[in-house]
């Protein structure tokens, strides 16, 4: 992956298929697809056999309701700008984490996989208490569209950061001091030598954000509002049309978030195959 | 090898702990009989000293419980699905229609006197302490600049009372229902959250959110007695909130189960609800010194249709008249 800037890349070569030797390499990957099949295949195909329930026609009517349309428009625009966010704050903490010789470095450390040990009704109850109507800082932005935004971004900080800090930590330093000694200042050796080795752990990072982000239910459900057409996310649309007793409405909408979330993971994948090329 | 093994050990020990429960269960006379209690989750509090009183009864006294509280949809929908249940209680009647109509429970559980109900509760309005907006009735919610609290009707079955006692109320007071419809719009203008259930709007309010907290009485002297700083107002107008339980037509006791349902309707049992914030059903029943306020204009559901009316009217998800009016409220605010 780190070409020196001159070098010609070698012409790729189509790799040889190796047959799968004995019976335990053969064995560990049977195990494995049933493992990913029991767990995540199986029930993500129930969940778009639900949505088939009442045929193409009644998945497209329970999609495109006043109610799930502003529901997902919501959903979606507040996740992409959360995992926006992600991307520039998420890469400067890893860099300060890493590089910057902060006191205290430890314990922001572990405060970063805080909202991951935090159940999120708990996280959605810790933010209410400070954003909300008796917040002890003045700053009363619950029940908002911001209130949602800020939700997210508190569930989805640790994600890009942690993709991008090992990434950070094993880059060879050499390299920049390589361009240094050639005349390169800290702008152009970020831009040209760290970035391009970086961007494939933060579009990683921010895929994941986003997936999570789109997904979020106990810390929104809280804080939002949920203001039909003003408020309200999509999870907690999902939830109510599985209390009014309409699964299959509930499927549909899911699949459409599931299939939102595959599409932003294959663009950043091809993003991520485009920026290495180009590095 | 290894893992074959460890399935085989697994697998034996599975099979020595299920014969021992066969054992246990098919005693002889006076063996000990489980029951399985599903309700929604506000009576928990009043169940626990319920049971205790029941198992001191000549009937009770052989009989465990193992107590399910949540929800009251998610409850139905789990009995539905095969959650093991002998005695169940809801919050409204819809949730127990459900299991009627899967064939869990018997169509005569409503055949008594009560039509099945064990408690009454009714819709009321919850303030600040001392009344500070000095809100007497319904037509107080829908004045300018009033923060109302009320659940979102979509996301909990038992949101519905508050709005159809807003609705009924208008009607008793004689106006059209188109004058009840228009109220509710004017309502839910005035309501800036919507929570998930009457729990969670109960938390917003005393989180210090809103001027008025749309409730059901037993939930506001349920926070009186948890040292809420509340005051609530029932108004002349309001809707009964009926609270059906049941045995099960599964049920593997339903001698004990019964004996159980007996004693809920009974005066020790309803007794024990007084306390706890319900009015009992029992006529002339102990009402432990509670003060439950008879409204002038106390309508039921049945009034107004019946639940399966005001379901298909109200709020069905194309055309209900409240999704009608949330998706008004809607345009105009997103302009």
């Amino acid at each position: 992956m780190s070409l020196l800037p001159g070098a010609t890349p070698a012409p790729p070569t189509a790799p040889r298929r190796r047959p799968l030797h004995g019976k335990g390499q053969a064995i560990g990957l049977g195990f494995v697809v049933l493992y990913l099949s029991v767990i995540v295949l199986i029930p993500l195909a129930a969940v778009v056999a639900t949505s088939q329930e009442n045929g193409l026609a009644g998945f497209w009517k329970a999609v495109t309701t006043p109610e799930a349309s502003s529901t997902l428009k919501l959903t979606i625009g507040a996740s992409f700008l959360v995992a926006v966010i992600n991307c520039l704050m998420g890469t400067m903490i890893a860099w300060l984490l890493v590089r910057d010789r902060l006191p205290g470095r430890g314990f922001f450390d572990a405060l970063i996989d805080l909202p991951f040990a935090l159940p999120t009704i708990v996280a959605g109850l810790a933010l209410l208490t400070v954003y909300g109507t008796d917040s002890p800082l003045g700053l009363d932005i619950a029940y908002s569209r911001l209130a949602v935004v800020v939700a997210l971004l508190f569930v989805t900080l640790p994600f890009v950061v942690r993709t991008v800090q090992p990434v950070l930590l094993e880059l060879d330093r050499e390299m920049e001091q390589a361009a240094a000694s050639l005349g390169a200042g800290p702008a152009t050796i970020f831009f040209r030598i760290i970035l391009p080795n970086i961007l494939p752990a933060m579009a990683a990072g921010t895929a994941l954000s986003f997936a999570r982000a789109v997904s979020e239910f106990g810390s929104t459900v809280l804080i939002s509002g949920n203001l039909p057409f003003k408020t309200q996310v999509a999870s907690v649309h999902i939830f109510n049309q599985l209390e009014n007793d309409n699964v299959a409405g509930a499927a549909a909408v899911a699949t459409v978030l599931l299939v939102v979330a595959l599409v932003m993971l294959v663009a950043l994948d091809v993003l991520q195959r485009w920026g290495a090329r180009r590095g | 090898m290894a893992t074959a093994l460890l399935t085989l050990t697994l697998a034996a020990c599975a099979s020595t702990e299920a014969s021992t429960d066969d054992g246990s269960a098919a005693g002889s006379g006076g063996e000990e009989v489980t029951l399985s209690l599903v309700a929604y989750s506000t009576p928990q509090a009043a169940y626990e000293k319920i049971i205790a009183a029941f198992q001191e009864t000549e009937a009770g006294q052989d009989v465990k419980f193992e107590q399910s509280y949540g929800a009251s949809g998610d409850q139905s929908r789990a009995v539905e699905a095969g959650l093991p249940a002998d005695f169940v209680m809801f919050s409204l009647e819809p949730d127990m229609t459900r299991l009627v109509d899967a064939g869990m429970v018997d169509a005569s559980w409503s055949s008594d006197e009560n039509k099945g109900v064990i408690t009454n509760s009714v819709v009321a309005l919850v303030t600040r302490k001392g009344n500070p907006e000095g809100v007497q009735g319904w037509d107080d919610l829908t004045k300018k600049g009033v923060e109302v609290i009320t659940p979102n009707p979509f996301s909990s079955g038992g949101a519905r009372w508050n709005l159809m006692a807003g609705y009924g109320a208008q009607l008793e007071d004689g106006k059209s229902e188109a004058d009840g419809e228009q109220y509710l719009a004017d309502l839910l203008a005035n309501v800036p959250v919507q929570d998930e259930s009457a729990r969670a709007s109960l938390q917003t309010f005393s989180g210090g959110k809103g001027d008025v907290l749309i409730s059901y009485e037993n939930e506001a002297i349920f926070a009186q007695q948890n040292g809420e700083d509340l005051d609530y107002v029932v108004p002349d107008s309001t809707i009964l909130i009926e609270n059906p339980a049941a045995v099960t037509s599964t049920t593997k006791h339903p001698k004990e189960a019964k004996a159980f349902l007996d004693f809920v309707r009974g005066e020790e049992a309803q007794k024990i609800f007084a306390e706890n914030g319900y009015r009992p059903v029992l006529d002339g029943a102990d009402t432990a010194g509670q003060d439950f306020p008879e409204p002038a204009g106390l309508f039921t559901i049945a009034d107004l249709g019946g639940w399966d009316e005001v379901l298909a009217t109200f709020f069905d998800e194309e055309n209900g008249v409240v999704t009608e009016i949330e998706r008004n409220l809607g345009v105009s605010t997103e302009k």
